[in-house]
This record gives structure tokens, sequence and C-alpha cells, in this order.
């Protein structure tokens, strides 16, 4: 049996309203697939589930508002045998479900098909079936209109429950999100014990080393500095892991990847730092094509429970407003956050020469509990040479 | 195509990237991503959409000569066949 519980979605997020289910009893669901729309102050976020198995029963109800850790749902895990029938049960389960048995369980991989079909089939297209199926219908209670009685596509489709169109997002959804942000950046200002670093990095090789590889490509698959300065950040910490994890329960945990946390800012106002997996392992073309898509559903407010929920360190770009540099505050439970400024050019000194080039200024914020400033100086520093290096990235 | 379809084309795709855009207050002669308050990210999906929907490819070694929408109009012109 596998409890299927609501996931924690950021240290801002302790409660969410279910707004659909994208599964039903008997569907076999596989890992990370999203089974669940949830919604927060933040973003629509379609929840994954981490095993695969098959439902038995949905708990908590469209519409419904529950806190994180709440069992929402439970299933069996693939390998053991589904719950029996729910109609021997005396069913407490919303009307449209108990209507299920009549339709051939499905079945998961791991047990022997039950073949044996219902002793008496109503006449039906196979259409009719499959639709009665999708919505649930129980198609033994629907009147066939036609030949013989037979239930019709039409039939079924008139029979349906009207869809339940999930409530529009509350319009108060900023001031939602302003309290979210409040609470997050509050506690990690009570809790966490900020440092802060910065360093001038020269930044002539990355910006003429992206040029001629953008020069190559179409304008669809252009390669923005952003993406460039995320692999940079993820490649460097690789080697600091001090500053990728997690404070929790008055100890550091090591985060099992580099999931980077992008600050992404909403044109209505606020933001969120949703992760991108693994950007150490990514190639650039493929981190752009994270990062487009990342900006896109954050801005449509449509997010994934994975991204929300396991950033082990947030990159912020500020730069692109026109700040020189932003010394940032750290999204608990994480410990570190690299910031970017803008490329600004200026006079610069390097093998006893003068010339005028791109720096920008990157800083880290880090949690003194987690990490010293000694460590984080070496971070930056190796993270400037990384980016003297932009071929590697 | 005429200059005022090619402008409420342009200021179409821009509404659908800044879809708090006011179309009547924008200026063609001030910065267009300031104004709009365009970031990098999508300054190149505006790229990519105009790339779509008119066929123009512009290399990133010209959005130095494209402040303004009226410069954008200008370039865009030029580069469209007649």
């Amino acid at each position: 049996m596998i409890e299927f519980k609501l996931p924690s979605l950021g240290a801002d997020m302790d409660q969410g309203k279910l707004l659909e289910w994208k599964v039903k009893p008997g569907d076999a669901v596989k890992r990370g697939q999203v089974i669940a729309v949830v919604d927060t102050s933040k973003a629509a976020v379609e929840v994954e589930i981490w095993h695969d198995g098959v439902v038995d029963e949905l708990i908590t109800k469209p519409g419904e508002t529950i806190g994180v850790g709440t069992v929402m749902a439970k299933l069996s895990g693939a390998g053991e045998p589904a719950v029996p029938p729910k109609a021997a049960a005396p069913a407490p389960k919303p009307a449209a479900a108990a209507t299920k048995p009549a339709a051939p369980a499905r079945k998961p991989a791991a047990v022997p098909a039950p073949s044996i079909p219902p002793p008496l089939r109503k006449p039906a297209s196979p259409a009719a079936r499959k639709r009665a199926h999708e919505l649930d219908v129980d198609i033994d209670k629907v009147t066939g209109t036609g030949p013989h009685g037979a239930v019709a596509l039409a039939d079924i489709e008139k029979a349906a429950p009207k869809p339940t169109t999930p409530a529009p997002p509350a319009p108060d959804r900023q001031a939602e999100m302003r309290k979210a942000i409040a609470a997050a950046m509050s506690r990690s200002k009570r809790e966490i014990p900020h440092y802060y670093l910065s360093e001038a990095i020269p930044m002539h090789r990355a910006l003429e080393h992206l040029a001629r590889a953008n020069e190559a490509r179409p304008v669809t698959e252009r390669v923005l500095m952003g993406a460039l300065q995320l692999k940079a950040v993820a490649l460097t910490l690789r080697h600091y892991r001090e500053l990728n994890g997690f404070w929790r329960d008055g100890g550091f945990q090591p985060g099992a990847g580099v999931h980077v946390g992008v600050a992404i800012s909403l044109r209505q106002g606020g933001l969120v730092a949703p992760a991108i997996h693994d950007v150490d392992e990514r190639s650039l073309e493929e981190l752009m094509r994270a990062l487009a898509d990342l900006v896109k559903r954050a801005r449509a407010g449509s997010l994934r429970s994975s991204e929300m929920s396991d950033p082990t360190v947030t990159v912020t770009n500020l730069g692109e407003q026109g700040v020189e540099s932003v010394l940032g505050v750290i999204y608990p439970p994480q410990v570190a956050l690299v910031g970017f400024g803008r490329i600004v050019e200026r006079a610069w000194a390097e093998d006893g020469a003068l010339r005028a080039a791109p720096v920008v200024t990157a800083t880290l914020s880090g949690d003194h509990r987690a990490s010293d400033g000694h460590r984080g100086a070496r971070f930056l520093a190796a993270l400037r040479e990384q980016l003297q290096r932009p071929e590697e990235l | 195509m005429k200059p005022e379809e090619l402008k409420s084309q342009v200021v179409g795709i821009l509404a659908t990237i800044a879809p708090e855009l006011e179309p009547g207050e924008l200026r063609g002669d001030k910065p267009l991503r300031s104004q709009v308050d365009l970031d990098s990210m999508d300054w190149l999906n505006f790229l990519v959409a105009l790339h779509e929907r008119l066929k123009v490819d512009i290399p990133e070694t010209d959005y130095a000569k494209l402040v303004t929408l009226d410069d954008l109009l200008a370039y865009l012109t030029q580069k469209l066949p007649a």
C-alpha cells in the first residue's frame, strides 16, 4: 500500500487546494506521472507521484484545501495485488467512482489478467463504452437510443455528469503570494546567519564564445548568457558540496544532485524559484530549452511539484533590471544563493595591460551554519575561473 | 506588407509576450525593451515569434540596432520582400 501525500512545494507553502485529479481509481500510474493539480499561492502545481502502482482510492476531493503531508490517495504498488474490488466494501465513496466495477478492471502489469467478462453486457457501441470509461459513467444505467436500445456515444455524453470545472484561481493570488514570500524570507532572515561575498568576473571570453556559438544557431536555438551562468555555477558547485543542499534538523544534508532553483519574476508581480534538475549534467542547449520552458510555465502559473520542492541552491540574475550586483536572501532550507548583476564595461587590468572589458559581479549569500566565508570565497574564485573556460560549459 | 499592417502584427506579437501591454501607450521612438519590460528571455521569445510569423531571422549582431519600435519596423521593412 502506498500513501500518496501532498508533498511540500517549497518552504513557503504549507497547504494547497486540490484542483483536479488526473487519475481515477483503477488507473495504473508510473513514477514521475502527474496525477493531481494543486493550487498554491504561487502556481497551479502539477503534482507527480514517485512510485509505480495502481490507484485504489482518491481521498481528497477537488476543491478541498489540505495541509502538506495529508494522505490524498491510496495506491497498490507494482507487484502488490490490487485492493479487492471496491464494490465489496461498504464504500463510503463518491457516487461517480462507485459505479466502476462493471468496467473491466485495469490491471497492474504483475497481476494475471482477470479475464472473466461481466455476465451480461448492455449493448453499446465500442466508442460509447470507451467514453463511458473515460467519463466514469455506468453504462448499465444509461438509456440507449441506438439500434435495439444500444447505448450510443451521444447517450453517454448526455448521461455524463457535467464536468466540474476547477474553481478559478483566487483573485487574491497576488496577495497570497506576497504572504508566502514574506513568510519564507522572514524565516530565512530569522534563522539563517547569512554571510555575503562578491567577485568581479571578466566576461569577454564567455561573451565571445556565446556569440560565436549563437551565430551558427537559428534564432529558435540561441542560448542566453543566463543559461551559461547556470551551467558554470552548477559545475563549480560539484566541488563545493557544502553550498549545495539543505539545512535540516540542525544539520547539513548535501543535495543528491545539483538542482538549481532559478529565480523568475512574474510579470504581474512576485516571483518563483523552481528547479532545473541536474544542471551540471546537461548540455548548454538542453539547459536553454529547459530554462525557456520553465520561465514560460512559471509565468503561465503551471509548475511541477518536483520543480517546486527540491532546488538545492538558487541562482538569481537581476542584471536585466540594470543593477550591478544582488546580495540575495537564501531560500530555506537551502544554504546558498548565487547572484549575478548586469554585465558592464569596465577598465580591466590583466597581465600588466589595461583594457576595456565586460565584467559581471557575482555574489554568494552563504549560510554560515553550513559553510564558512573561506570556502565561499574559493567557490566564487572557482566560478570566475570556470567562466574563463566557456568551452567547457 | 503595408507599414500599418506590419506594425499591428509586431505589436500583436509583443502583446503575446507582455499581456499587460497597452498598445496605445507604446512610444515608437523610445527604447522598446525598457518600455515593455522585456528581459533577454522575453526578447528572444519575441524574436522567435517574429521569425515564425514573418520568416525574418534577426542575428544577434543586429540586436544593437533595434532599440526602439521604429528601429525594429524599419529593419523589418528592409528585410521583408517588398
